[in-house]
């Protein structure tokens, strides 16, 4: 899993039918200072992740598992809210 | 199966149901030679490690579902198995 920051949504009407109801938002991935590591990712939310929240997003094949359809193409997925890196 | 060191740890209240009760560190990568890399995890935890400490950490799915036995489902990927008492380098 990484750290990431949510910073934005994305919006889309027309996609594969297994992501039908799933919130897409944009994730910047943070190092352990929580400055920006790297570029943007577009997440599937699990958890109502809201903006300019702290989150933890896992990538591969687990991406595809917490959502309603298991087999659906997502490759990045918002796991837990994190209310503090210590 | 990485090297990496535990840097700190992660607190979240609102998670995945099966996250409930395992113990997330914040773990920096290292090279081979024990200097840092850029990468940094969220790895769960099998070790009892504190911070400082060398983990020997898997990055891979499969893996960590069985050690962590969640089931098939197990949205997992990351966890620090073990200790690093000393890395040897051939020359």
């Amino acid at each position: 899993m990484n750290l990431g920051k949510v910073i934005g949504t994305v919006v889309s009407s027309k996609k594969v039918e297994s992501l039908v109801g799933v919130k897409l938002l944009i994730v910047q991935p943070l190092d352990e200072d929580l400055n920006p590591s790297g570029a943007p990712v577009v997440a599937c939310d699990s958890q109502q992740a809201g903006p300019g929240q702290i989150v933890t997003y896992i990538g591969g094949r687990e991406a595809s598992l917490p959502l309603p359809d298991p087999f659906n193409p997502s490759d990045a997925t918002i796991t837990s809210i994190v209310d503090e890196v210590d | 199966m990485k090297i990496g060191k535990v840097i700190g740890t992660v607190v979240s209240t609102l998670k995945l149901e099966q996250y409930i009760g395992e113990k997330m560190l914040l773990v920096k990568i290292l090279d081979p030679d024990g200097t840092e890399t850029s990468e940094t995890l969220v790895a769960f935890d099998r070790c009892q490690a504190g911070k400082d400490d060398v983990v020997l950490l898997i990055d891979e799915g499969n893996s960590a579902r069985q050690v962590l036995e969640t089931g098939p489902t197990g949205v997992v990927r990351a966890v620090c198995v073990g200790y690093v008492d000393s890395v040897n380098l051939y020359k």
